[in-house]
């Protein structure tokens, strides 16, 4: 545990690494491999690593993360606006407004736990959402969403002789272009710091006091543990993640809407930790990645794709198939992924992470038959 | 009375009207372990409740070296150095033994709160050095890396007590610390309560178990219906009427 931690630690991050990087060659047999899609997976991926520091370590629910990641969109595009194109200010202010943000909405919630903080941040984010699309217009411009405009100050742009000329000038990180492959790989190295901070809070004291929070709160105050800032600051980490992640999404298309922030884009986010496994490292990037897979790959089927899918049968029977399965695809992709949502609370609510343990169990188990099982043992989350 | 270290001045609770406490007044001195027996629904749970901030009483206050824990937070209480070991074993049961000691010395070195998000929870070495010594001490050291969760009834209440004593308190109260433990397992905690009071820790001790009081305690306090009705050494409440009368009568001393 002291030192093979500490390396294995290290391989897990490396690993992690090669794999978000090199996601452009082993997607593409997935038909995933385009920029757009890659940008989501990252981008959500940060979302729910954030979010599973909150909700996989504390064990206290939000619902209402997706304000987080509207605020950080807002603050992004303002900061395209006003200051300049480059990405770089555009996500330091987007993390830091979230992170205030998120202080004011965590101190009133974490005055309760258990649902009643569940509902407190879904009503708070419910009124983000409102705000934004009534009494903030002329901050958020309300459902029209905000964009660039030509008009658009950019001070620090014309200050240093950047002109935008007569076209939206795009976002760029040094004059590098963000949109397409060079988008996903800023939203990659994010992604992969992110992943890095993660870890190491994790690993830390400050991360088992979460977990111990998690596992029985009142003791820690017993255990001369004010609970309260650990918590706020969970929340408040959390919510700069989310922050992050908001600004990606500007990065990669630069303008924002209120439906960022609506209780739908809350719950998202909660399934995709929870289907990948709350509490692990990997876990909520895999959900992450899995959501937004089906809801780009499957909601892409439409009847005449199914069609030409089932051509092979005959005619009565094709239509049939094509009927029901045009229920799990297209609009209703939906349906899929509720049943899969489904499927995995019931036969593996540890998600995909806990399928993956079970059958890495089965392996290790043949190789050393007589070894008594891995009971009783703590294994090393990952 | 010079060297009392815990006084409970005048402590009243009731619920809905039940009057759970009324009047207790108790000293604790330095270095003592101070025994408080009585039946069961004296309140003996009760007053213990209100001297780690769990309950509120009614009136009165408690005073610990000179400060008043009453309205004070339990984890103010407990960075002041009053630890309680609970009966029905509180531990983590998802988080390793050693964690589960680990948690309450980081407490102690740390304080209350510290943001070390950045720094290695296996980098702590020390604490942790410490930690694996307590629980070889209690006869846990084959399990340090098993879910506290996982443990037997016993092995939990060992748990209970090593993450009482990692955090070297200076008054440690004790709520019946052997009950549902074997005989032998209860004659090692004795032993080690007894090694502790070499080391001048002042604690008050609930028990049941009056081979576990008559062993270990200087003192002994009586709580019968909510009130203290004797106090002395265990001759003197061995030789009282009224504790018999209330208590002893039925345990055959």
């Amino acid at each position: 545990m002291k030192k093979s931690t500490a390396t294995s630690d290290w391989i897990l991050f490396i690993a992690f690494s090669a794999v978000v990087l090199s996601m452009p060659i082993w997607l593409a047999p997935f038909g995933a491999n385009y920029p757009d899609l890659m940008q989501k997976f990252a981008i959500f991926g940060v979302f729910a690593i954030g979010f599973n520091i909150l909700f996989g370590l504390t064990g206290y629910l939000s619902f209402g993360h997706a304000a987080f990641l509207g605020v950080g969109s807002y603050t992004a595009v303002w900061s395209f606006k006003l200051l300049t194109m480059n990405v770089l200010p555009a996500v330091v202010f987007s993390i830091l407004v979230a992170g205030v943000f998120a202080y004011l909405i965590g101190f009133i919630s974490l005055r309760r736990s258990g649902i009643y903080f569940s509902i407190l941040t879904l009503a708070f984010a419910q009124m983000s959402y409102n705000l934004a699309y009534s009494v903030l217009t002329p901050i958020t411009n309300g459902e029209t969403g905000l964009q660039l405009s030509l008009s658009d100050a950019r001070v620090l742009d014309s200050m240093v002789g950047i002109s935008t000329g007569r076209s939206l000038p795009s976002t760029t990180l040094f004059g590098t272009k963000m949109s397409g492959l060079p988008g996903f790989y800023f939203c990659a190295i994010a992604l992969i710091i992110g992943f890095f901070i993660a870890l190491r809070i994790t690993r830390s004291p400050f991360g088992t006091m979460l977990r111990g929070i998690k596992s029985n709160q009142t003791r820690m105050s017993y255990t001369g543990l004010n609970t309260r800032p650990y918590l706020i600051w969970a929340f408040v980490i959390s919510g700069m993640y989310a922050g992050l992640a908001g600004s990606l999404l500007a990065v990669t298309d630069p303008l924002a809407g209120a439906e960022r922030m609506q209780w739908t884009a809350s719950g998202e986010v909660v399934l995709m930790t929870i289907l990948g496994g709350a509490g692990t490292l990997i876990g909520p990037v895999l959900g992450a990645s899995l959501i937004k897979y089906f809801e780009n790959i499957f909601s892409a089927f439409n009847q005449g794709t199914l069609n030409q899918a089932f051509a092979a049968l005959p005619d009565g029977i094709q239509s049939v198939v094509v009927d029901v399965v045009s229920l799990f695809v297209g609009e209703g992709w939906h349906l899929t992924l509720g049943l899969l949502f489904m499927i995995t609370v019931i036969f593996l609510p540890g998600g995909i992470m806990e399928g993956i343990r079970r059958i890495a169990g089965l392996f290790s188990r043949r190789k050393d038959k007589p070894s008594t099982g891995a009971a009783g043992t703590v294994a090393e989350q990952s | 009375m010079d060297n009392t270290v815990l006084h409970v001045a005048d402590v009243h609770k009731s619920f809905a009207g039940l009057h759970a406490l009324s009047d207790i007044d108790l000293s604790v001195r330095e270095g003592e372990t101070h025994a408080i027996i009585g039946p069961n629904g004296a309140g003996k749970s009760t007053l213990l409740n209100v001297c780690i901030g769990r309950l509120r009483p009614d009136s009165g206050h408690v005073v610990f070296d000179g400060e008043n824990l009453t309205g004070k937070k339990p984890h103010q209480i407990n960075q002041l150095g009053v630890v309680r070991v609970f009966q029905t074993p509180e531990i983590f049961p998802e988080l390793s033994l050693l964690e589960n000691v680990m948690i309450p010395i980081l407490a102690k070195r740390d304080g209350a709160f510290r943001l070390n998000w950045f720094r290695g929870f296996s980098g702590e070495t020390s604490a942790r050095a410490k930690a694996e010594d307590i629980l070889h001490d209690l006869g846990l050291g084959e399990l340090t890396g098993s879910e506290a969760g996982s443990l037997s009834r016993g092995d939990k209440r060992r748990l209970e007590l090593a993450m009482g004593l990692a955090q070297e308190p200076r008054l440690l109260l004790l709520d019946e610390p052997t009950a549902g433990m074997a005989r032998h397992d209860t004659n090692a905690t004795i032993d080690l309560l007894k090694r502790i009071k070499a080391q001048g820790m002042t604690k008050v001790i609930i028990e049941h178990d009056m081979h576990v009081v008559f062993s270990l305690a200087d003192r002994i306090s009586v709580l019968a219906g909510g009130r203290i009705i004797c106090q002395g050494t265990p001759e003197e409440v061995k030789a009282d009427p009224r504790v018999k009368e209330a208590y002893l009568g039925e345990e055959q001393v």
